[in-house]
């Protein structure tokens, strides 16, 4: 099937162009161009009883793949090549061996887009739709079906979508239909197109189908979810706004629950030179929304719901416990300020100050539980908006960035965090709750144009899990092309184990669009996140390889 | 499978004869008022442009940017160039985006990409990614990752770019 569409494809290329005459096909093939990108990753792994890492039986795993994109004037088609043999420890296992899960053609001709086979998309904030790839995290939810986009005049545009979703190397039962109507009101009537003030509203109606086949319930086999949104902006002032609401969808997330979810998002920013501020809240309440009821893990998700939390990168603030969105249910709350002192004012000295301020507050929502043998709806709970239910997460961090002089700069960080261990990471409930302390200091000198050593300095203070943790990095690069680093990570206090030292040397080479890195060393188990989504990575011993590639 | 690799032969002759990456692929993405804009329309009068992909949550790319900051005045002075970072912060950071970069006063153009269309438009792996895009809109040059003392580096090409030589790949 697959095979067939790309030779349809490249037909249709070669017989579109074979109409035209000889001199025009080159002409037409001079503009064609092919972009993409590649990319393998290997890991020889070794057993090392300390830290629990064991040797797989195929002792070297490998993730790979190639991404070609075709594209001529309106006219692009692409394919990616996927290979697992087999996937690295910490990925999906689904992902066994290789295949072409993704490809695609589509062509835009004046205000109509047609995208056959493999797309991604997103409807406002994702709330109702967002199929997106992580390849880093193997997440991968893509729509292989139909999709046309049409603008219906400046502002105004619709999109149409069917399909089913990929799921591994094969898609999953449900069928996800959907429309999305955005309107731009400053672009769409020309008296508002000078006015300070810019509003776009935007609606989505995504439905998915999926037979009942369950023995014990009656299963709605169409589940269809509505959101509404708006976008205002006035000079510095910008508000970010989405409601949205899904009839009932029993499945495994909610434990078969036919209650009606909900979700919603706000978030108000203010910034101008030197300042900004941005506030945001949520509330979710039973919005797993997935084309398919028994599906677990990270898999078919038709909807993205973000978590309202800071996303962290050093590592011991970004890999131990970072929250992950509760799609059954939470209210969260985030607040930022970002400040510049300026240069020469007290606060700033020669180079000027930063300072980034970050709260971020997660609860579940209130749940009054139902009998759902009393209840002929069966709804298992019910919920009052304007309450909160147990703490699930908090961060308050503050980060200082201070050039001290030409060649010396340094990031001070101390985060304060409160982690639910046992609703985060699905323990039992009588798991304590994680109090931490972290703090980092990140100094980067240049000795020249070229050279520049940079070192990070982090602890983590717990009482629970554990322990303590000391990491330090060192890394130098010769700049434009080589980097090496040296990682030493230290649990110097934990109450349940041995200290174990973590250690890791690392080198790499870049030139153009080409990267090569190698790394040796262990591996701390942790919890690995992109944009909210993460995957628990196991602990690990052995040598690294990384190529990629953007051509 | 014969047909496959048939295809993907055409595919690749296709390719040798686009010698270059040329140009920068028509995308809809975001302004940071939340407006489309197609990224068909990026141009500079004939000066040359940077695009840089970038994160809020990504410390390199700060770096990067934060660094060039320092003399972005003196560039755009001296060459004409104009730098645009394309966020690929999705819906999770996106409205972060503005306050970030006012916060930091950053100069340069911004563009959001909240799904990574651009970004697997023009085949970029992960952030920082810079291409450098030449008076005649054709992409010359691209760079992954970032480490202190790069944009000297990418300083060079654009100077030369707008001198009106080439830059051999």
């Amino acid at each position: 099937m697959k095979i067939n569409l790309i030779n349809l494809l490249t037909s249709a290329v070669l017989l579109s162009s074979s109409a035209i005459q000889a001199q025009d096909i080159k002409d037409v093939l001079n503009k064609g161009k092919i972009t993409g990108n590649f990319q393998i990753e290997a890991q020889y792994y070794q057993e090392d009883t300390l830290i629990g890492a064991e040797q797989p039986n195929e002792q070297v795993l490998s993730n790979g793949f190639l991404n070609l994109i075709y594209s001529n004037g309106g006219f692009s088609a692409g394919v990616r090549y996927e290979s697992y043999q087999n996937a690295l420890l910490g990925y999906p296992t689904g992902y066994k061996g290789s295949g072409i899960p993704y490809r695609f053609a589509s062509y835009t001709s004046e205000d109509l887009s047609v995208t056959v086979g493999n797309f991604y998309e997103q409807f406002g904030n994702g709330l109702v739709l967002r199929a997106y790839e992580e390849r880093g995290l193997g997440y991968d939810n893509a729509i292989d079906g139909i999709r046309v986009k049409y603008k219906v005049k400046n502002g105004i545009e619709f999109t149409g979508l069917i399909g089913q979703q990929r799921i591994f190397f094969d898609k999953g039962e449900g069928i996800v239909r959907a429309f999305n109507a955005t309107i731009n009101l400053n672009e769409t009537f020309e008296q508002l197109a000078e006015a300070k003030t810019k509003i776009s509203f935007g609606g989505s109606v995504v439905s998915k189908y999926q037979e009942d086949d369950n023995p014990d319930f009656i299963l709605p086999e169409n589940v269809p979810a509505f959101s509404a949104r708006t976008i205002i902006s006035r000079g510095k002032f910008n508000i970010n706004a989405e409601y949205a609401f899904k009839a009932n969808d029993p499945n495994t997330d909610n434990g078969f629950n036919y209650k009606n979810g909900e979700a919603a998002f706000i978030q108000a920013t203010y910034s101008r030179k030197g300042l900004g501020i941005s506030l945001s809240a949520k509330r979710v309440d039973n919005f797993s929304f997935r084309s398919e009821r028994t599906a677990g893990e990270q898999d078919l998700f038709i909807n993205y719901q973000p978590a309202l939390t800071k996303q962290h990168t050093y590592n011991l603030l970004a890999t131990l416990y970072p929250y992950a969105t509760q799609p059954n249910g939470e209210t969260a709350l985030q607040g930022d300020v970002i400040y510049n002192f300026k240069k020469g004012s007290v606060l700033g000295g020669k180079y000027g100050t930063g300072i980034q301020l970050n709260a971020a507050f997660a609860f579940d929502i209130d749940k009054d539980s139902l009998d759902p043998t009393a209840d002929v709806q069966r709804n298992l709970y019910s919920s009052n908006y304007f309450e909160t239910g147990q703490r699930f997460f908090r961060d308050l961090n503050i980060q200082i960035n201070k050039k001290l002089t030409k060649d010396f700069k340094l990031i001070l960080t101390y985060s304060n965090l409160l982690y639910n261990q046992a609703v985060i990471e699905g323990k039992p409930p009588e798991t304590p709750i994680i109090k931490a302390h972290i703090g980092v200091v990140e100094g980067t000198y240049k000795f020249n144009m070229r050279n520049s050593l940079r070192f990070e300095a982090q602890v983590l203070k717990t009482k629970q899990d554990q322990g303590d943790w000391a990491t330090g990095l060192l890394e130098y690069s010769y700049s434009p092309h080589w980097f090496v680093a040296a990682l030493g990570q230290y649990n110097y206090d934990n109450p349940k184990a041995d200290e174990v030292l973590y250690y890791n040397i690392s080198g790499g080479y870049n030139n153009h669009g080409n990267r090569i890195s190698l790394s040796y060393g262990r591996q701390r188990a942790g919890i690995f996140c992109v944009g909210g989504v993460c995957r628990v990575v196991p602990a690990s011993n052995g040598l690294y390889l990384s190529i990629t590639s953007s051509f | 499978m014969k047909n496959l690799l048939a295809a993907l032969l055409v595919t690749f002759s296709m390719s040798l004869i686009a010698q270059n990456q040329g140009k920068v692929p028509s995308v809809d993405v975001k302004t940071m008022d939340y407006e489309t804009f197609n990224t068909s329309k990026i141009s500079n009068n004939g000066k040359p442009v940077v695009i840089n992909f970038w994160a809020t949550w990504c410390s390199p790319c700060k770096r990067e940017l934060n660094n060039i900051a320092y003399m972005y005045e003196d560039w755009v002075e001296e060459t004409g160039v104009k730098i645009i970072a394309v966020s690929i912060d999705d819906a999770r950071n996106m409205g972060k985006v503005a306050p970030y970069v006012n916060g930091k006063s950053w100069e340069y153009d911004i563009l959001l990409d909240p799904n990574g269309d651009l970004k697997r438009a023009m085949g970029v792996n992960n952030v920082p990614h810079t291409f450098l895009v030449d008076g005649n809109g054709d992409i010359v040059w691209q760079h992954n990752s970032y480490s202190e003392g790069d944009e000297y580096e990418l300083y060079e090409l654009i100077k030369k770019l707008s001198a009106g030589e080439s830059i051999s790949k």
